[in-house]
């Protein structure tokens, strides 16, 4: 019967709207955790101090936005540290994609098992784990300082975590640490998509493996990466948070402070919450502006959208 | 694939398990120092621990179980992992199945004003000053309640149940049962592998949380998690290493007696925070690819 009339089975009105009275718990959540606090946007157009309400607080207007964008000092460092990270993503966004090419390289399974799961396993665990791990590898008394100087390749105790010019490479390295294996992972599985005939047929043909590599995988996952390229597009400003926050020190704070830290640090730490929602708000208008962007590009290079 | 094997091949092959190797190797040995360190004698360890344990012992782990309120920190983060988990899985399955439901009055607009909060989000600041304003500062269930219903995993859910096959359903529907009825009876026991992608992935992410401890329960110790009781230690660790820097050695001595954190009890809690995650490790891997999907399902 289902074949006559598919999906299109009348039912009581009254039965209907059950399913909508089972639903509104749920709604209501979503309401109150996701849209609510939509309405703190307000906060930007005022000067609201703690303890004192909203409706008793001065309308300023957008001077909150205003102060942001003529800020020479703070808006002009936080905004060169997110473009930066940023561009040392781009930079590396291809490593992934190379780390699955390499994996599905090694014919010996077991090794190549072993790599992978190894590999995907520091994804799972939080910054602050990390943190951890590299504090006590590299801090002055530990074990990375210990082995070198046994070598003889360092003569003074080095602290990787105190190098104010080494926060950039040093983050985009943990980062990839971090995340290489498992973003590989998708990569992998469009390896495996791939038609075996194809290979067949090259290597018939006389290509060498690297011919193969070069001229069938590398193409076949190039419309994965430039999804991938796009979708991060939109969060160009989102760099991160947490790798950051736990990471930020005294010494690297002027270096490492994006501009996520820079909102928190406003915000939460000082208190000065109009100022904080207001810098929120414009990081929010240019991730939304950036994957409209990423959206249309992705309609004009693949004929489909991301979103 | 037949390939010859010339020098060039040989050697790009000793280059690629290499180089893989040196990588695993790298993401391998941070963990398995944590493991030396804390079962090695704490004595023979001031020596200095690299790739093997000096000595064995149990001492690191007994003097951080004897640390006060580390206990409580350990059942804070299984109680939010379990009924976080158990919540956002209740939540996102029922509402999934729901939203499949081509008769439910409204259901364009609803799923999309729920996919929306995937993309628009009120920001750390708005979140924070309304939450408060809910009372959820010093409240365990700023845990659990804002991730509740998470857009993603709904989306998982409605997908996967709407590729279940309509017979067995409209069976039960024709014999009588209530769409309650259906949800408990047909829909969950055939949807346990996506349940099971939503309920590991959440629980890693459960267990891993501390932002939030940070933000809205930072003054209620009785509160705290063990990812955020780890990140305390870190920070009195990190300003004990800024007072050897500056060379005030008096400090440091003073410091060091008396409250901060030695290196033993940071590196076992890292260890008992980590250990959760390896156990669950191996059974998450056949969900990596339905858990990677994120962003590639469309609203």
């Amino acid at each position: 019967m289902s074949s006559v009339t598919p999906n299109i089975q009348i039912k009581p009105r009254k039965k209907q709207y059950q399913l909508l009275l089972m639903a509104a718990p749920f709604l209501l959540l979503v309401l109150l955790f996701s849209y609510v606090p939509l309405f703190g946007w307000s906060f930007s157009l005022f000067n609201y101090r703690p303890g004192i309400s909203l409706l008793e607080s001065k309308f300023v207007g957008f001077k909150y936005f205003q102060m942001f964008l003529t800020d020479k000092y703070d808006m002009y460092r936080v905004m060169k540290n997110t473009v930066i990270f940023a561009l040392i993503g781009y930079l590396v966004s291809p490593l992934p994609m190379i780390f699955a090419i390499m994996l599905n390289e090694v014919k010996h399974a077991k090794y190549k098992k072993a790599v992978q799961t190894i590999s995907t396993m520091p994804n799972f665990v939080s910054w602050v784990i990390v943190y951890s791990l590299m504090f006590t590898i590299f801090s002055t008394d530990g074990v990375f300082n210990d082995i070198m100087m046994n070598l003889g390749l360092i003569s003074s105790p080095t602290n990787v975590l105190a190098d104010k010019d080494a926060v950039y490479w040093f983050q985009t390295l943990l980062g990839q640490w971090k995340n290489l294996g498992w973003s590989s992972i998708i990569y992998l599985a469009a390896i495996a998509g791939i038609d075996q005939e194809m290979y067949e047929a090259a290597s018939i043909d006389g290509a060498t493996r690297f011919q193969s590599i070069l001229h069938i995988t590398i193409p076949s996952l190039m419309p994965t990466f430039i999804v991938l390229l796009l979708l991060s597009i939109g969060n160009f400003v989102n760099v991160g948070f947490d790798q950051y926050f736990v990471f930020k020190n005294n010494v690297t704070a002027a270096n490492i402070e994006v501009l996520d830290l820079y909102v928190y640090r406003i915000g939460l730490m000082n208190s000065d919450y109009s100022y904080g929602v207001a810098i929120g708000i414009m990081k929010s208008f240019v991730s939304i502006a950036l994957l409209f962007i990423a959206n249309t590009l992705s309609k004009k290079v693949r004929g489909t959208s991301i979103v | 694939m037949i390939h010859r094997k010339t020098p060039g091949t040989v050697a790009a092959n000793v280059v690629i398990y290499f180089l893989l190797g040196f990588f695993a190797l790298l993401c391998l040995y941070p963990f398995w120092y944590l493991v030396i360190f804390t079962f090695s004698d704490p004595g023979e360890a001031l020596k200095g621990v690299s790739f093997w344990f000096r000595g064995f012992s149990f001492y690191n782990v007994e003097q951080v179980l004897r640390l006060q309120g580390i206990d409580r920190a350990l059942l804070n983060s299984v109680l939010r992992t379990v009924l976080g988990t158990g919540i956002t899985v209740f939540c996102c399955t029922f509402l999934g199945y729901l939203f499949s439901k081509q008769e439910m009055p409204g259901r364009r607009f609803f799923y999309r004003a729920v996919i929306i909060t995937m993309y628009v989000s009120g920001g750390l600041i708005p979140t924070y000053l309304i939450y408060r304003s809910y009372g959820l500062t010093n409240n365990f269930l700023v845990y659990i309640l804002p991730g509740a219903v998470s857009a993603y995993n709904m989306i998982l859910v409605k997908t996967f149940v709407e590729q279940l096959p309509p017979a067995l359903e409209e069976a039960a529907m024709i014999d009588g049962a209530s769409y309650l009825r259906v949800f408990f009876q047909v829909i969950i026991p055939l949807s346990i592998p996506i349940i099971a992608t939503i309920a590991i992935f959440s629980a890693v992410g459960q267990w891993n949380s501390w932002f939030d401890n940070h933000i809205y329960n930072t003054n209620s110790p009785p509160l705290m998690t063990l990812q955020y009781q780890l990140y305390k230690f870190l920070n009195e660790a990190q300003r004990l290493a800024a007072l050897l820097k500056e060379g005030n050695i008096k400090d440091v001595e003073a410091a060091v007696t008396q409250q901060l954190t030695p290196k033993g009890v940071r590196v076992t809690t890292t260890l008992f925070a980590a250990v959760p995650i390896f156990l669950v490790y191996p059974f998450m891997q056949r969900y990596f690819i339905k858990g990677i999907m994120v962003g590639a399902v469309k609203g």
